[in-house]
């Protein structure tokens, strides 16, 4: 029976494999065990230098946060992460709600880090800044004509808008943190105006909706800064341009998510967990955290990437980002009323 | 009664016992993830439901009713017509062709429809050149219902032609010749005895392809068109209400099991026996127009969901070619171990279960035998959790169970691969069990009964009267379950050990972040690894044709 000369050797693997992998983890050095939803070329780079710097081993796991956060609820006090890291704050303020999260004292991580970027209930910290902004063609918007991410929702950007979905969370964030500043009605009237500019209906993801604007298929879009980056990095050439909203000293200032940790509440070794937190808000590690993925660092004074740098400076809204998740829930049922897909 | 009974008791008339053990075993596997999802009703979510009933679910019903329609046409016509084109026909390029149309199985439907996006949408080259060269160009909606549709439709169509060239394979030119001895000519032959004879193998291949289209989020996120899968998740990461979500699924999960049962009960009655071991008839020659027309037809359907696809990623991979190092290695490793122990345990058990539903064809075990395949039709992520609860409750009362004595026991479960197959068997169990179960149809009870006549014992006759009858639905069976695992992200990111990455997972690393080009390399090493299986079917299936006539007879 051939099928069975098929399958013979590879049964003989999958016990060998199953007796490896029944046997207990030797644990030797100390060693620090992260959940992270940041994905492995973005932090490997850093945890293989935290590695060698300190000898202490950083084992990581990467999945997206919200089977991160349900993993660690199921695990309970016998979970192996003593770190959760994620890329944006409406998780990291959902884990800190459901008493994933342990506070942390760090004299350290409150000079470096701005508080606007921290849990107000030291739960969590902000480690990069992922700045969303307005990127227009510059062969048919004059930047005069830009102000605030409110005033793409009146009529004359009437078929010249681009979004990406409502389904991303960065876009669940912009629109909580208007929530936040403006309250519900005025949030949902931005939304029903930036849907009646629509030119096109919504794309999956921030690269699609720069192409379109580059191709002409529409005029602006509200992305975040990396993903500009990344394709300039490839095709410089192409006609696009950052414009930095809300700048007036009465707006608010452009709308920043961060990517950023917390300790968990059964951490094994939570005084590892704040070393490495420590560590990745230092000023090396901050250009490099950042740097990778041409974020902005969130400690300040960090030198730029050079093509980061060329985007010039901007004022960041001051509302700290965990009003971000505070304000999610609605921000999803006020975009399904508007129709925002 | 209707069927023997396997193994046969010393008494014939005796309903054995081990069909309800075994598919009590199965049912608590599958019970525990289930059970997880519908308690989240003991969390009423009324005014979420408010809010959804309100917003949300009269558009995403409509999105996937018109998506399964669309779907399941689609894949009906392009896999029956190329079945039935490839088993009975002979043409240019039939050969390579026959083996070339399963590969879309190994192309992840999220990388097509990027590429696919990627190419027709405003912003892509075809539009771009025609604007460039006429000053304007039709707008292409390639981001709509249609483009969602064509796309599913183009990378599942491999499981009705599995199955379905299967059927037309060991019946299809023997019973096209009894219905030219009839009267009929071959279009009536085809529409009114060949396709009547491989309703099972077309229905059950259907079934999973509607499955998974429920099931799938990677592809409609691409077209950013909301299903139920993405209103699941929406409740779950945009609104942190896991309980909404879950009740979301759990609905889904009732319409599957209504349609299964449905479909179940339209077959009562009806016996498909018509099982012989091969067919030793000639393939019918087409006339020079209709050759032609043939290769065209199947050459289309290959370059559209997978030459062009394949060189764009081609062309991406080789621009993200300094991403590749010595681990590709272990990922590879990775992925082929645990695509070949996942067929293995999910056909063998998918075996156990059809045999067990062969010999207990009561209602009650007929009913448990659908609801134990309903993990194919429920979102990855959603299913991943429902495993992981349970099994996450079990370790921590071992490790509990452990501190009494004194002892640090590890977890028992958590970080092994026996939770990963245990896991993989509640998610792929149907696509174990639906090509074997619709094989074992065609061995007609008189069959058994003739071997046993001749003095066989119950083993003899399963080795030799069986077994060398459902290759095909075996062969099958595993290739798809073998290409699922290998595509599968969800589960393998949950109940992976620390380190133990994964093609998939490399896969999922990229796009995590919108990095679609760099995706490209480990998607094209999934492919080539998916290539495996097929062609090791393939050389089985050429050996045997030097030894015998029957060289198609396990379907490839």
């Amino acid at each position: 029976m051939r099928l069975a000369t098929f399958f013979r050797p590879l049964a003989l693997v999958l016990a060998g494999l199953a007796a490896t992998a029944l046997s207990p983890v030797l644990v030797a050095a100390e060693q620090v065990v992260v959940y992270s939803a940041r994905n492995e070329q973005l932090i490997k780079p850093l945890f293989d230098a935290y590695e060698q710097e300190t000898g202490v081993k950083v084992r990581f796991l990467t999945d997206k946060e919200g089977p991160l956060m349900a993993r660690l609820k199921a695990e309970g006090a016998n979970t192996p992460a003593d770190l959760l890291l994620t890329v944006d704050a409406g998780n990291l303020w959902q884990a800190a709600e459901s008493g994933l999260l342990k506070p942390f004292v760090s004299s350290t991580l409150e000079d470096s880090i701005p508080a606007h970027l921290r849990d107000p209930d030291n739960h969590w910290v902000g480690l990069s800044v992922r700045a969303r902004t307005l990127v227009y063609n510059t062969d048919k918007v004059d930047p005069k004509e830009l102000s605030t991410y409110a005033a793409l929702a009146e009529p004359e950007w009437k078929n010249r808008l681009c979004l990406r979905t409502s389904n991303k969370v960065y876009n669940q964030s912009l629109v909580a943190m208007l929530i936040a500043e403006k309250g519900e009605p005025e949030a949902e009237r931005i939304v029903r105006g930036w849907v009646a500019n629509l030119a096109t209906s919504p794309f999956s993801d921030d690269t699609a909706a720069l192409q379109a604007v580059a191709a002409g298929q529409c005029d602006v879009t509200i992305v975040n800064t990396y993903y500009l980056g990344r394709l300039l990095r490839d095709n410089p050439d192409l006609p696009l341009q950052i414009f930095w909203p809300n700048q007036d000293v009465e707006d608010s200032g452009v709308h920043v998510n961060i990517s950023g940790a917390g300790i968990t509440r059964h951490a094994k070794n939570p005084d590892g967990a704040l070393k490495l937190l420590e560590w990745l808000a230092s000023a090396t590690a901050q250009d490099s955290f950042a740097g990778e993925n041409l974020e902005y660092p969130a400690r300040a004074g960090v030198p730029l990437a050079p093509l980061v740098e060329s985007w010039g400076e901007f004022r960041q809204s001051p509302l700290n980002v965990a009003f971000a998740g505070a304000h999610q829930a609605a921000a999803v049922r006020l975009m399904d009323r508007a129709g925002y897909r | 009664m209707t069927a023997s009974a396997l193994p046969a008791t010393v008494n014939q008339e005796a309903r054995p016992l081990w069909p309800r053990l075994a598919i009590g075993a199965l049912c608590i596997l599958v019970i525990l993830p289930l059970a997880v999802i519908f308690l989240s009703f003991t969390d009423p979510q009324g005014d979420t439901w408010r809010h959804f009933s309100q917003h949300v679910l009269p558009r995403l019903l409509l999105n996937t009713f018109w998506l399964l329609l669309g779907v399941g046409v689609g894949t009906t016509l392009l896999g029956i017509s190329l079945a039935w084109l490839t088993a009975i026909y002979d043409f240019p390029g039939r050969r390579w062709l026959t083996w070339a149309l399963l590969l879309p199985l190994a192309v992840p439907g999220y990388v097509l429809g990027f590429v696919t996006i990627g190419l027709l949408d405003f912003a892509g080259p075809v539009q771009s050149t025609l604007r460039e060269l006429f000053g304007s160009a039709p707008q292409i909606p390639i981001r709509s219902r249609g483009g969602v549709i064509v796309v599913m439709a183009l990378t599942l169509y491999p499981y009705v032609y599995l199955v379905a060239r299967n059927a037309f394979l060991t019946q299809g030119r023997r019973a096209l010749e009894a219905a030219q001895t009839l009267g009929f000519s071959r279009r009536q032959g085809f529409f009114h005895v060949a396709l009547p004879m491989a309703r099972p193998w077309i229905a059950g291949g259907l079934a999973l392809v509607l499955m998974e289209t429920l099931a799938d989020f990677g592809t409609v996120v691409v077209f950013n068109y909301d299903t139920f899968t993405t209103a699941i998740y929406r409740a779950w990461f945009g609104m942190f209400n896991l309980s909404a979500a879950s009740q979301l699924a759990s609905l889904l999960v009732v319409l599957v099991f209504i349609a299964l049962a449905l479909e179940q009960r339209s077959r009562r009655g009806q016996r498909f026996t018509s099982a012989t071991r091969g067919d030793h008839s000639e393939r019918l020659p087409l006339g020079p127009v209709a050759r032609w027309g043939a290769t065209f037809w199947c050459l289309s359907v290959f370059a559209l969901a997978v030459a062009i696809p394949l060189v764009q990623l081609s062309i991406w991979a080789w621009q993200s070619r300094g991403d590749f190092d010595s681990r590709y290695l272990g990922f590879l490793y990775h992925s082929l171990v645990l695509a070949c122990s996942g067929a293995f345990v999910v056909v063998a058990l998918g075996m156990v279960l059809a045999y067990a539903l062969r010999s207990r064809p009561d209602r009650v075990t007929r009913v448990l035998g659908r609801f134990v395949i309903l993990g194919y039709a429920l979102p990855g992520t959603v299913l991943a959790v429902g495993f992981y609860l349970p099994m996450s409750h079990l370790d921590n009362l071992w490790i509990k169970l452990g501190s009494y004595f004194g002892q640090h026991w590890s977890p028992l479960l958590g970080g092994t691969l026996t939770a990963m197959l245990l896991a993989y068997t509640v998610r792929f169990l149907a696509v174990g069990f639906n090509p074997v179960e619709a094989a074992l149809h065609r061995i007609t009870s008189s069959m058994d009964e003739a071997a046993k006549n001749l003095g066989a014992s119950p083993r003899q006759i399963v080795a030799q009267v069986h077994l060398p009858l459902l290759r095909g639905g075996i062969a099958t069976a595993a290739v798809l379950v073998f290409v699922d695992i290998m595509k599968e992200m969800p589960i393998t990111l949950m109940t992976r050990p620390f380190g133990w990455e994964t093609l998939a997972i490399r896969i999922f690393e990229m796009t995590s972040e919108g990095e679609w080009q760099r995706a490209a390399l480990p998607s094209i090493a999934l492919v080539i690894a998916g290539l495996i299986p097929v062609l090791l079917l393939m050389r089985t299936s050429d050996t045997r044709a030097h030894n015998s006539v029957n060289k198609d007879e396990n379907g490839f």
